[in-house]
């Protein structure tokens, strides 16, 4: 395949670019979804391609084709150039691009059982029984499954010489119960919301056991409807870790990305409270808060070898006790802000362009546990699973909905609530972060469904994290 | 023969009588010039060709995708598909696949865009930025051309080709942010030099704003912002697989909306875009979906159909199976009056120019949060008095169009920009009668 994207980078160059990439992606997927005992669709996807992004001045162009053979990939080469070309008519500045070893490697992200040759009938099977469990819980409406399963290839090629091949594989998925009142609907998730997703092989499957936590699910669900509401009110709220993964990759993981920070997401994605000059001072939340961007983490979903400009995967301080001290780039956006180039460029298959993405931002543990954290706590509530979420294009503002929350009284969860809600203002939420725990509870949570760009690319991100207690929230806020 | 239909006539010969069949071919481009700090920063194009698969073999049904379309990758791709179908349990709500059907005759299809140069886009983006005078703009053009060919194992053969095109972005001063947003069929209709005003004149106008104290206000909403009500109703609302599954606020034949409003989906009108069927091959058509704020139906598959005894609206898209099928060329009804006189008829309200990253909290009150954005403007006896911050809002947009809410319908429907996509939706500005705006943005 490398010869594919040998020949778009040469025809790139040929045609009058100074500098030019390409990417060769032959990726499958398969997805299975069940509902109630029933398939509801068994879908097999492939896909594959070349893309090819060539730079003239300072202006990029790039093109893709799914046609594989070396007369499409010369033809994209051209094309690349020619929108390269047309890009100049309203230029920018000149286009600096960092400096990045030049490589010719082989990466493969690790997996045990490879999830495409696990029969389909056991698949299935799984799916099918972890719905007829939560089927059995009276008020059980819907109950849900779902598997997905990743297996991506991908060849670079640049100019500069870099010949790069990839083998990511990826899977995950979940189930879910509804229980339908008369004017509303209750939703419980396992493992989290929309599933969980890593790298690695079918033993992610194995390792969350479904099929021992569908009839707990179920009956959350179902006991929601009978649940009190949570009271508009200030008070100390635990979030449960994949809640809290949530609320880093928006508040966190979207607000570091440099190319929001330079105003390039500014119309659509929004830009960033955050700038530059307070690089190294800003205090962005406790002395608690410890942030990574780690695409080198085994078996987390923003985890790979190369990003898709051939820098090398890396691990980079993104807030330090508290304090914000960096930002996830490429090598066009660290140029221009005078940093290093982070290795954070991937683009959604071989027909998008690749542009800044989460890695593993994740927040590194603390010394506590959920137990000592519900014990530590006087009046406050314990919210888990995320329902929905919303926050301002600086990423300022947020408010979260989550599937369930107790309340906590005098150290002890108490009766169950619906619909809760929490918001706030990130620096300010993130400041009254004064507890976190570590241990078995710090997990690679992984998000399969990023949306970012135009045209839209979804991106695959990690998020660890653990549960944590935050001061004086405002909750149960309502329509 | 065009290249799609042959794509769905070699797959349906490799299916052979092994199974029932439906194909969906396409070939196209799409092509998309972005545009940052006044200068484009991302300029891409794609062409290929992309083909759908289902089969079903007694029921056991199976779906497939595919890129790769070479002999040898076709003749595996259909082999695939068929071992997988006879690894399934049976579908009970298999509807079968469509019978022959005559379509609608309309295309919305022009050459200009279908084969639009990266030229032609950065044309309108200059003329985009250049409307403002030295303020910094970002946004995009994107042209689109596809040609569609379906077929079926009943022989149900149908094709047909559309375009888009659409220049939608921002001007900013320093201080404050302000959009506009244009859409059509044909490229020769956009002008981007209006668009651009529109955004830049936002963006002066709303150069220093105030925080609003949160609370109840009358509303007056751009088309952008109806365009996102639009499309929530009818993603979970009027929706046919989350009406049988219980999860969708509509009761059939209820009064449930403000009797101004007017709600449907109509691919045969000549304003809207998309090719007249759905991904089973069947015909779309004029679905009426609230008449005199009365809820008359909702979106329908083949196989949301069957469950609840009706006839497909020719609503299914891909990813119907899980999401469910939605509409997707929706008009909602406009009135008489221009802007100026909406704003006029407001004592004291707020004037929104879209919103933002909004969610929902519970389809079955569609009870939504999310925020303004790019142009929120405080009204006062009857005009603008100034610019407010973002504001956040937690709104059942139910509620917001229940009954006695609607006080007014602008004359100004247009294709709007919406939370999901742009193309959907067409509809005008309206003057509604509370929103429950909950804190602003920034604290």
């Amino acid at each position: 395949m490398f010869e594919y994207a040998t020949a778009a980078v040469e025809s790139a160059l040929a045609a009058g670019a100074t500098y030019a990439d390409a990417r060769v992606v032959v990726s499958k997927q398969e997805s299975i979804d069940v509902q109630n005992q029933a398939v509801q669709s068994l879908e097999r996807t492939e896909q594959a391609g070349v893309g090819v992004r060539a730079l003239i001045g300072s202006s990029w162009g790039f093109f893709a084709t799914a046609d594989l053979s070396l007369r499409a990939a010369v033809v994209a080469g051209e094309r690349a150039a020619e929108i390269a070309r047309a890009s100049a008519a309203v230029p920018g500045d000149p286009m600096q691009f960092a400096d990045v070893d030049v490589v010719q490697d082989t990466y493969q992200t690790p997996y045990v059982e490879d999830p495409f040759t696990v029969p389909l009938s056991e698949k299935v099977d799984l799916l099918i029984s972890a719905t007829k469990t939560m089927q059995e819980v009276e008020g059980i409406a819907i109950a849900t499954g779902n598997l997905t399963f990743y297996d991506t290839d991908k060849w670079f090629v640049s100019s500069q010489g870099h010949r790069i091949h990839q083998h990511l594989v990826e899977s995950g998925g979940g189930i879910d119960a509804t229980a339908l009142g008369e004017s509303e609907s209750q939703r419980r998730s396992y493992p989290q919301s929309y599933g969980q997703y890593e790298t690695g092989g079918y033993e992610v499957i194995r390792k969350w056991d479904f099929a021992g936590n569908a009839g707990r699910i179920g009956e959350e669900a179902a006991a929601l409807l009978a649940a009190g509401e949570m009271e508009e009110q200030e008070t100390d709220l635990i979030l449960e870790g994949s809640q809290l993964a949530l609320q880093i990759h928006e508040s966190v993981g979207h607000a570091i990305e440099l190319d929001r920070i330079l105003g390039w997401e500014a119309a659509f994605a929004g830009t960033s409270h955050l700038q530059l000059p307070k690089l190294g001072t800003f205090k962005f939340g406790s002395e608690l808060m410890n942030i990574t961007a780690d695409a080198t983490i085994p078996g987390a979903l923003g985890t790979f070898g190369y990003d898709d400009e051939g820098t090398r995967a890396q691990p980079v301080d993104i807030v330090k006790d508290g304090t914000w001290v960096g930002v996830l780039s490429g090598r066009d956006s660290a140029a221009m802000a005078g940093l290093p180039p982070g290795g954070m460029v991937r683009a959604d298959g071989y027909n998008r362009l690749p542009m800044v993405r989460m890695t593993n931002v994740g927040i590194l543990p603390g010394d506590s546990s959920l137990e000592e954290i519900i014990a530590d706590t006087k009046n406050g509530v314990y919210m888990s699973t995320n329902r929905s979420w919303s926050i301002d294009d600086k990423r300022l503002n947020f408010q979260f909905g989550t599937e369930i929350a107790w309340e906590v009284k005098d150290g002890k969860l108490g009766r169950m609530l619906k619909n809760p809600t929490y918001t706030g203002i990130g620096p300010v939420f993130w400041a009254s972060l004064d507890r976190l725990a570590g241990g078995d509870e710090w997990i690679h949570w992984g998000t399969p469904n990023c949306g970012k760009g135009q045209p839209m690319q979804v991106a695959h991100t990690g998020h660890s994290a653990a549960p944590a207690r935050f001061k004086n929230v405002r909750v149960g806020v309502r329509g | 023969m065009s290249r799609e239909t042959q794509l769905t006539e070699q797959i349906l010969d490799l299916v052979g009588d092994r199974a029932e069949a439906e194909v969906l071919a396409s070939t196209g481009n799409l092509a998309l010039t972005r545009f940052a700090n006044s200068f484009i920063h991302q300029n891409v194009a794609e062409e290929g060709e992309a083909v759908s698969l289902r089969v079903a073999i007694d029921g056991r049904v199976a779906s497939s995708k595919t890129t790769a379309t070479g002999d040898d990758a076709l003749a595996a791709f259909v082999g695939a598909a068929l071992e997988t179908a006879t690894m399934q349990p049976v579908d009970d709500d298999w509807a079968g696949v469509a019978a022959p059907v005559s379509l609608p005759a309309i295309e919305h299809a022009d050459d200009a865009t279908y084969d639009a140069s990266p030229d032609a886009r950065a044309e309108l983006v200059k003329a985009f930025i250049d409307a403002g005078n030295g303020l910094l703009a970002a946004g995009y053009c994107q042209t689109e051309g596809q040609s569609v060919a379906f077929a079926n194992s009943a022989g149900h053969v149908v094709s047909g080709r559309s375009t888009s095109a659409i220049i939608d972005g921002i001007h900013q001063t320093g201080t404050s942010a302000g959009s506009g947003h244009a859409a059509s069929v044909a490229i020769g209709d956009l002008d981007g030099a209006a668009v651009g005003a529109v955004a830049a004149q936002r963006a002066i106008d709303s150069a220093t704003p105030f925080d609003a104290k949160p609370g109840e206000y009358e509303v007056i909403l751009a088309p952008d912002a109806v365009g996102t009500l639009a499309v929530f109703l009818g993603f979970y609302g009027f929706n046919g697989k989350m009406l049988s599954e219980g999860q969708s606020f509509v009761e059939l034949g209820s009064r449930q909306f403000d009797e101004q409003f007017q709600m449907w989906d109509d691919v045969t009108d000549p304003r809207a875009m998309g090719v007249p069927f759905d991904t089973e091959g069947t015909p779309k058509g004029r679905l009426e979906l609230v008449t005199d704020g009365v809820t008359r139906a909702v979106a329908h598959s083949r196989k949301t159909a069957k469950k609840l005894g009706v006839a497909s609206t020719g609503n299914s898209i891909p990813g119907s199976e899980g999401w469910g099928p939605v509409p997707t060329n929706v008009f909602v009804g406009g009135g008489d009056r221009s802007v100026d006189e909406l704003i006029s008829g407001v004592e004291r309200g707020i004037y929104v120019s879209t919103f933002n990253y909004c969610r929902i909290l519970d389809p079955k009150t569609m009870v939504v949060t999310g925020l303004t954005r790019n142009g929120t403007f405080m009204i006062e006896n009857g005009r603008i008095t100034g610019a407010v911050t973002n504001m956040r809002f937690t709104q059942s947009f139910v509620d917001a169009l229940g009954e006695d809410t609607i006080l007014g319908l602008g004359n100004d429907a247009r294709f709007a920009d919406s939370e999901f996509a742009p193309g959907l939706m067409y509809v005008p500005t309206m003057h509604l009668a509370s929103w429950n705006f909950t804190g602003g943005a920034e604290g």
